[in-house]
């Protein structure tokens, strides 16, 4: 059973973030490339933005950062390849639990883990370009991963749950992250254009969808296929 | 006889105990693999993932 998880988890995670790479090249990272030069530091000594609520790069000088070109590309398709696995990880996982009967019921799956990963927490914190004013990192991370729990375990019980009181805790628990409210700025700012983060948001949306439901096919197919091993 | 029993032993299925076990061990490696990656406060991890992150909507800088 650890064997058949593992497979699926490395295999689909392995071909879903190579799509997810090849994507992220011809749409998201020239329009993550394009938001920096909005952000590209002012002449030695004149830093405007030291001290606005801009979330500038604070990369500090010591820590190693990839160079354009070919090395961010590797250390993106590297981070890439970690979440997928992450991520088909935790599908394998309820596959081993509620075996899918078809290939297509993947599809279901990875259209449940877009809404849980991306669709949910993005409806309080968009996808944002490098250099848009944000609130405080830990705390809209800590907003995130309560919604994505609270998502999943809301799902999980509309679709699930025998009772229909139980249905209905699913759907408050899928309202509540967004009762709460995210996290925001104290001013919304943002370096770069808006024409260009709203194009990055669908850009974030459409790749996220088209990869989940890669991910989801993959991982039922794999995981169907090596019943026998 | 003692073949039956070795065929028996391959066709038992896992328990439910064991195989939920199995199955939040792998999505417990599998949230930290994305938390690694996704949430780290890691300098060069952020750095090396920062595509990443701003292409999932992760929260980031």
């Amino acid at each position: 059973m650890i064997t058949r998880i593992a497979r699926t988890a490395g295999f689909s995670g392995l071909l879903a973030a190579l799509l997810l790479t090849l994507l992220q090249s011809f749409w998201i990272s020239p329009l993550i490339l394009e938001a920096e030069t909005f952000e590209s530091p002012a002449p030695a000594g004149q830093h405007e933005h030291d001290d606005s609520a801009v979330a500038a790069h604070e990369h500090s000088a010591e820590a190693w950062a990839p160079e354009d070109g070919w090395q961010r590309v590797l250390a993106t398709t590297g981070g890439n390849l970690v979440v997928a696995v992450g991520f088909a990880l935790m599908l394998a996982a309820l596959y081993s639990l509620r075996e899918p009967n078809r290939v297509a019921t993947g599809a279901l799956w990875g259209l449940a883990g877009f809404a849980v990963f991306c669709l949910a927490p993005t409806l309080g914190l968009p996808a944002e370009l490098p250099g848009t004013a944000a609130a405080n990192l830990g705390q809209r991370q800590t907003w995130w991963i309560g919604t994505a729990a609270a998502t999943a375990v809301g799902l999980g019980l509309i679709v699930f749950a025998q009772h229909w009181l139980l249905k209905v805790v699913g759907v408050l628990l899928l309202a509540l992250p967004h009762v709460i409210g995210a996290p925001q700025p104290s001013v919304h700012e943002s370096l770069a254009p808006e024409a260009l983060a709203t194009q990055f948001k669908i850009a974030s949306w459409l790749t996220n969808a088209a990869f989940w439901i890669a991910l989801g096919l993959l991982s039922a197919w794999l995981f169907r296929r090596s019943r026998q091993a | 006889m003692p073949i039956t029993s070795a065929k028996h032993s391959i066709a038992t299925p896992v328990s439910l105990s064991q195989r939920l076990v199995i199955a939040v061990g792998a999505s417990l490696v599998g949230m930290c693999l994305v938390y690694f990656a996704g949430f780290s406060h890691i300098e060069a991890v952020h750095n090396a993932a920062h595509d990443t992150r701003h292409s999932a909507a992760f929260p980031c800088h």
